[in-house]
């Protein structure tokens, strides 16, 4: 009689126990570029499911926009997505100024385009050297941050400061240009296209960060418009949508550039897509530089004779108006570039929006009346009643501002459309059916801002 | 008055559904009865003429204080509002809230092959807050729905899952309503599980 065996699971791998693994990656994760935490359900090595948890950075934007004045919102727009700042400051004085129907000088939209195309190359840096440095490319992140130092160094030169610029006024632009700009500027693009150059012998035809990029983290285009996603992440998938191209704003009608696209919508495109749109942002800035009308209106000798601001205030007390009208102040540091000489191609023409030139304030009644209508408490920019809606190209996709107003000297509503909250809502699509390991390279592809995802 | 092509052929298709239409400062708008929302919004995306692919964005608006706001300070500003200037058209005056009721969902589309965008209004009362959900169409409406519930408490008919996404799920109350103070403070409760 033939003994009867008993199969040991062991021997069929097809009976092997598995068992649904849960593993809770964040908030807090050396891996994850923001505070975000994504909950994966596993099959071995194989991502099941996924739901993502947001909100660990919101501190009420909205909320605090609907209580503070036009003008004081700009700061806090400068903390949405903080790695490219002027995007923002430009997306939301924009929208301000299509509200109020005013239109700024065309010199100040080739101040602001050309700030927020560093700022576009600042930020696609950013994300390419963080993504690298988790696939172990520590040398890719550090050169990378090497060369954003460079573009901040411009940034700080216009603006004096680096990281929260609240550089871009309803109106018009805080200041000038200084005067020596195009040469740091080529040379920090210089650097950049160097850095550009070594990044793509290191990164692009590198077995390893190549095996870890095609192929994983896919979307099809179909899919990422129908979650809103937009920016080099549609781009990648070969939608060659762009603001700048599409709804064009500013100047970008008029400069030249061209839209890269990709073929598959993997981690490896949207890597290839973002180097290019650095490239092309160097494109715009240097057209710009080349085309910006109406440079810093130097000063007359006759009428304006630069002097010292302090002497300027003491002559005006004493009431001797006769030599300080027309003049222009020697400024300090801080008010380098919004000078009478300069103040007509940064502002807009209307007095109710923008502060008039320091050499107003300090020198006549009517200039002092007009920076206090703009700054005291309960006066400010009135615009009239309406609802707008202005979108502009940040360096996510479509950064949209919302406005409703009721005449009141504050917004009645303040909605943004955070271009990162979108793909951070598709997430789960791209992470199912990767492997554990493939989260990283994908969610550093997606570049979620927490500041601009979580407001 | 100027209307666009767009909230034409919107009105001339849904008679009933359109409750007003303007354009202000170029943004077309189409303020639409709740029950036919999801009906134009897949005629929308479908319609040849339209397109809409792009749900780009979905939010409210609370208009319970709208014109109503305490003037900060004894001496607000007595200045005139600033008027448009001569080179911006503005025949087409904004007519003001959508309607009596207290919110308004807004619906921000867009279309990649005709690159014009519409934006849906949608009020809704406070009693009754709630509209169709639009995750059928654009799976993308899930997260900005939630957003929407968090924030004002509108619910959204059809939602699988709808629960807070920027606040915690202890919070209380809907922080972007006007009636919820700006200084409200609440304890910070870590996640339950």
């Amino acid at each position: 009689m033939p003994m009867e065996t008993t199969q040991t699971p062991q021997s069929d791998p097809a009976e092997l126990e598995s068992r649904d693994m849960m593993l809770n990656i964040g908030p807090a994760h050396p891996a994850m570029h923001g505070i975000v935490r994504i909950v994966a359900k596993l099959e071995g090595e194989q991502i099941r499911e996924a739901e993502v948890e947001i909100g660990y950075l919101h501190r009420g934007f909205e909320k605090m926009s609907e209580v503070v004045d036009y003008n004081g919102v700009i700061p806090y727009t400068d903390r949405l997505n903080y790695v490219s700042p002027l995007i923002n400051n430009m997306g939301y004085c924009m929208t301000v100024e299509k509200l109020l129907g005013i239109e700024v000088p065309e010199r100040c939209h080739y101040v602001r385009v050309i700030l927020s195309e560093i700022s576009r190359i600042s930020d696609h840096l950013t994300c390419i050297g963080a993504s690298a440095m988790e696939l172990g490319a520590f040398t890719v992140f550090l050169y990378m941050i090497k060369a954003r130092e460079y573009l901040w160094e411009l940034v700080e030169q216009v603006t004096g400061a680096r990281l929260t610029v609240t550089y871009c006024r309803v109106g018009g632009v805080k200041a000038d240009l200084p005067d020596d700009f195009v040469e740091p500027c080529r040379k920090a693009f210089e650097e950049t296209r160097k850095v550009i150059a070594e990044s793509h012998g290191l990164l692009t035809r590198n077995r390893i960060f190549v095996d870890r990029m095609s192929g994983t983290g896919v979307i099809s285009s179909e899919d990422a418009i129908s979650y809103g996603i937009t920016g080099p992440f549609l781009r990648a998938t070969g939608t060659d949508y762009d603001v700048r191209k599409d709804c064009p704003y500013a100047v970008y009608d008029r400069l030249p550039f061209d839209v890269p696209v990709g073929s598959c919508g993997d981690n490896m495109d949207r890597y290839l897509v973002r180097m290019e749109e650095m490239e092309q942002s160097m494109r715009i800035v240097e057209a710009a530089l080349r085309d910006i009308p109406g440079g810093p209106v130097l000063v007359n000798p006759e009428t304006g004779r630069p002097i010292p601001a302090a002497e300027m205030v003491d002559l005006a007390k004493v009431g001797d108006i006769g030599a300080i009208s027309g003049g222009c102040a020697v400024t300090g540091p801080t008010l380098e570039g919004s000078g009478r000489a300069q103040h007509a191609s940064i502002a807009a023409d209307e007095k109710r929006v923008f502060m008039p030139p320091k050499e107003d304030t300090y020198g006549n009644i009517e200039g002092l009346m007009q920076q206090f209508k703009l700054v005291m408490f309960g006066h400010g920019i009135q615009p009239p009643q309406g609802e707008v809606y202005f979108p502009v190209e940040g360096a996510n996709g479509e950064l949209g501002f919302y406005l409703v107003s009721d005449g009141a000297r504050c917004a009645y509503r303040v909605r943004v459309r955070p271009p990162c909250f979108a793909i951070m809502s598709a997430l789960p699509k791209l992470l199912i059916g990767d492997m554990i390991a493939d989260m990283v390279p994908t969610f550093g592809s997606v570049n979620m801002i927490g500041g601009e995802l979580d407001r | 008055m100027k209307t666009s092509p767009l909230i034409e052929s919107v009105t001339d298709r849904f008679p009933d559904a359109v409750l007003a239409s303007h354009t202000y400062r170029g943004d077309a708008t189409v303020v639409l009865g709740r029950k036919s929302l999801l009906k134009v919004a897949q005629f929308l995306k479908e319609d040849p003429a339209f397109e809409m692919n792009f749900l780009m964005d979905l939010t409210a608006v609370d208009y319970s204080a709208f014109g109503k706001r305490a003037t900060p300070a004894f001496f607000a500003s007595s200045g005139v509002a600033v008027k448009p200037s001569p080179q911006i058209p503005d025949e087409d005056p904004w007519p003001g809230p959508p309607a009596e009721s207290r919110f308004a969902v807004v619906y921000h589309f867009f279309s990649t092959a005709h690159k014009h965008r519409l934006r849906l209004v949608v009020p809704v009362e406070e009693g009754d807050a709630e509209v169709d959900s639009l995750i059928p169409l654009w799976p993308g409406a899930n997260w900005l729905e939630r957003e929407v519930w968090d924030m004002f408490g509108i619910n959204f008919t059809g939602h699988p899952d709808l629960k807070r996404i920027l606040m915690y799920q202890e919070f209380e109350g809907h922080p972007l309503r006007k009636d919820y103070p700006v200084n409200r403070r609440q304890p910070l409760i870590g996640p339950v599980n």
